[in-house]
């Protein structure tokens, strides 16, 4: 039995060692996305608006479909995606050891994950803010007025530090409830537990519909603190991140030059003139740009025809929740969605 | 033959008591019960009374019928759903030809199974559905009807229960990419699928541990109990965690879906537990029934396969199936790793925006099916009890 376990002991080691030499083969995610033939994109399951599994079974939401235009700019197809639910505990190991290729699950850009959390960053897609959402019959306008109020927050979270950096800027003292859960935090302020709640602005607008009586609550015109939300990729792989970011770009380009999924397709060589949506689409002769990215001439054109521009995927999913659009707009148009130009 | 009739066995004569008796005896024999049972029923009638008015005028059921298949099945592709009816059929079919042999528990199983395709058969269901269900009516009836009386096929059928379980797999996942990956099971399915793994590969491996832990070997003797208190030292999420972090980290590379994760976390969680229910069971056994099969001529694993072991886990029986139910409601705690189990899918309904605010209906509903399963377990092991006789000698 001794001799037996020790082979078997050896066994598993020499696996161990053996294992990632042969994994080692792999060149850079690009190159495994393509040979799997499939992307694997880790998402929330629970967030609304931006990742759930509607009636179906089939996966929804803002995030969702970035995962989709991803693989319908290198695959060709929206539907060679396999969803990862993570929780947020686990969403940055999963990156670092190439369970997912992406990373596209309401993740705030911070300095410490960029560096320290061997992430890299592409644009962010959505930017969202920390707010406070009340009863109107406090009658509270400003920050300063909160000053005594019980305030649910959940618990691990930067919404928590960042309530107590601004409590403490502000001087006044205010308690604070944590909670475990985002539901349950919801039922206790709808059942009067706490005063105020604050999360992210586009949490509390789409949680201000469930509510008994969503007229009797109100969102103050304050926001604490910048969430930047978008795509992350594993550090050290830029042509992968490239990838990633100029999907985003394309489908801020489209929005900005009036590309849709219904007209996407009536943009022919012959008939367009100008010569940025040209390149942009791929109808020009050379068809560089998408070989500079290593992906086919028309992947725009498939990632637009697959999930539309960045206003038909906002309308799509986050509309529907009350959210408007924000400074999530074009920046021809006031907002902070500015494509880098596709040259 | 006269006299024989004169000795039978018989059992006591069963207490029967009238409803009012039983009431009076019980519940009203003393002024202080009288209160107590007065002032019990009062609360009664108004937690009943909230909780009623609740269920029949504010809470807003629709969701669960809207997603019922959600619940079912998760993210498992709909044109792909062939393949758990599948599963179904073989699970009808075994079930129906086992209550033809066997008879007894199996057959009230069989009924109450028929009797749930049929009433799906009559739901409003889409027609495709329909027809599944009155295809699984068929199959079981079928079954049934041919397995009547072939006891000669009993090992034939214990043996194509053990094949069923790869055989599920195999058509559950398909082959490749244009299979079903296990990133898609979902809901009810995944859950019984972790609960069946976890209760049919943990038995077996918790007896090994159990006899090791006992072996007169002092390695094994060691490695067991160190196995054994480690695992029963950390809680089962801390388990999961460590084979969804971790794994990935030791062995780069090396592609394990995240079910088969789970399934060897649960599994070998749960491993640990029985095998120390099975040594309570082994530790009941007087030395003497050592002996005495050493005395007939056996060895170690003769001993232990027909002498100890049945004794021993005949003992357990009631330790060991709690343990089972715990591990049913323990595969919910995958939801928390990320997997879409019954748990994970209530959860992400309730992210659904068309759905928002029901969590308490949704909840109740897992809970409902949770305790369906659980108590179908408990239920069937006391009539196992019973059939052996457990606790009567």
């Amino acid at each position: 039995m001794r001799k037996l376990l020790f082979r078997v002991s050896a066994l598993v080691l020499a696996i161990a060692l053996v294992v990632p030499l042969l994994a080692e083969g792999e060149k850079g995610i690009l190159d495994k996305v393509k040979n799997r033939g499939r992307l694997i994109c880790g998402v929330n399951k629970e967030l609304p608006g931006f990742g759930f599994l509607g009636q179906n079974g089939e996966w929804k939401g803002f995030d969702v479909d970035y995962g989709r235009a991803i693989a319908a700019a290198v695959l060709g197809d929206p539907n060679k995606v396999e969803f990862r639910p993570l929780k947020a505990a686990e969403r940055f190991p999963a990156l670092q050891t190439g369970e997912i290729d992406v990373l596209i699950r309401n993740t705030t850009w911070t300095l410490t994950r960029d560096t320290d959390l061997g992430a890299d960053f592409c644009p962010p897609t959505f930017y969202d803010g920390q707010g406070f959402m009340l009863r109107k019959e406090l009658g509270i306008t400003s920050l300063k007025e909160l000053a005594g109020a019980t305030i649910g927050v959940t618990a691990g979270s930067t919404t928590e530090l960042n309530l107590a950096d601004t409590t403490r800027a502000l001087g006044i003292e205010v308690e604070s409830i944590v909670f475990e859960e985002t539901e349950t935090l919801y039922q206790s302020y709808d059942q009067g537990r706490c005063d105020a709640v604050t999360s992210d602005k586009s949490q509390l607008l789409s949680r201000r519909q469930s509510l008994k009586d969503p007229d009797a609550h109100s969102i103050l015109d304050v926001t604490i603190s910048k969430e930047p939300l978008g795509p992350v990729t594993v550090h050290g792989d830029n042509k992968w991140n490239d990838v990633v970011s100029w999907v985003v770009y394309a489908t801020f380009s489209a929005e900005e030059h009036g590309i849709t999924q219904a007209n996407v397709s009536t943009f022919k060589p012959e008939s367009t003139e100008n010569p940025e949506i040209k390149r942009f689409l791929g109808l020009d002769e050379s068809g560089g740009m998408g070989e500079k990215l290593g992906l086919s001439k028309d992947w725009a054109r498939q990632v637009i025809a697959a999930v539309g521009n960045y206003g038909e995927i906002f309308d799509r999913n986050l509309t529907p929740l009350g959210l408007p659009r924000g400074v999530n707009k074009p920046w021809t148009q006031g907002g902070l969605l500015y494509a880098m130009p596709f040259r | 033959m006269e006299e024989r009739e004169f000795t039978q066995e018989m059992k006591p004569p069963a207490h029967t008591k009238s409803p009012a008796r039983w009431l009076k005896d019980n519940l009203f024999n003393t002024w202080y019960n009288v209160l107590l049972s007065c002032l019990v029923l009062v609360v009664l009638f108004f937690v009943f009374k909230v909780l009623l008015t609740w269920a029949f005028t504010e809470a807003k059921w629709g969701v669960i019928p809207a997603n019922l298949q959600l619940f079912g099945v998760g993210s498992y592709p709909r044109e792909q759903i062939w393949r758990v009816w599948s599963v179904i059929y073989i699970f009808c079919v075994l079930v129906g030809l086992s209550a033809g042999i066997w008879g007894a528990l199996t057959l009230r199983f069989a009924l109450v199974l028929g009797g749930i395709w049929f009433i799906g058969a009559l739901s409003p269901f889409e027609l495709s559905t329909r027809g599944w269900f009155l295809g699984a009516v068929a199959t079981t009836v079928v079954s049934l009807l041919l397995g009547r009386g072939r006891t000669n096929l009993r090992p034939w059928i214990l043996g194509g229960w053990l094949l069923s379980f790869p055989l599920i797999m195999i058509v559950l996942r398909g082959f490749g990419e244009n299979g079903v990956l296990t990133s898609n099971w979902g809901g009810l399915l995944l859950t019984l699928i972790l609960a069946v793994v976890g209760i049919v590969v943990s038995f077996p491996l918790g007896v090994f541990l159990a006899l090791c832990r006992q072996s007169d070997l002092p390695a094994i003797r060691w490695i067991s109990t160190a196995y054994i208190e480690a695992v029963r030292g950390v809680p089962l999420i801390t388990i999961l965690f460590m084979g969804n972090i971790l794994v990935p980290i030791f062995m780069p590379g090396l592609d394990i879906n995240q079910v088969l994760r789970m399934m060897l976390g649960i599994t070998f969680f749960s491993a640990a537990y029985m095998a120390e229910n099975v040594r309570g069971g082994l530790q009941g056994i007087p030395r003497g029934q050592h002996e005495a099969a050493q005395a007939v001529g056996l060895n170690y694993v003769q001993t232990m396969l027909f002498i100890v072991l049945p004794q021993a886990l005949r003992s357990v029986i009631p330790a060991i199936v709690g343990q089972f139910i715990a591990l049913f409601k323990d595969t919910s705690l995958v939801a928390i790793i990320g997997l879409i189990d019954l748990l994970g899918v209530a959860r992400s309904v309730i992210a659904n925006p068309d759905w928002f605010g029901l969590q308490a209906e949704v909840y109740l509903f897992a809970a409902i099916i949770y305790f369906i399963f659980s108590y179908s377990m408990s239920y069937g092991s006391q009539e196992i009890e019973t059939a052996l006789g457990v606790g009567e000698h």
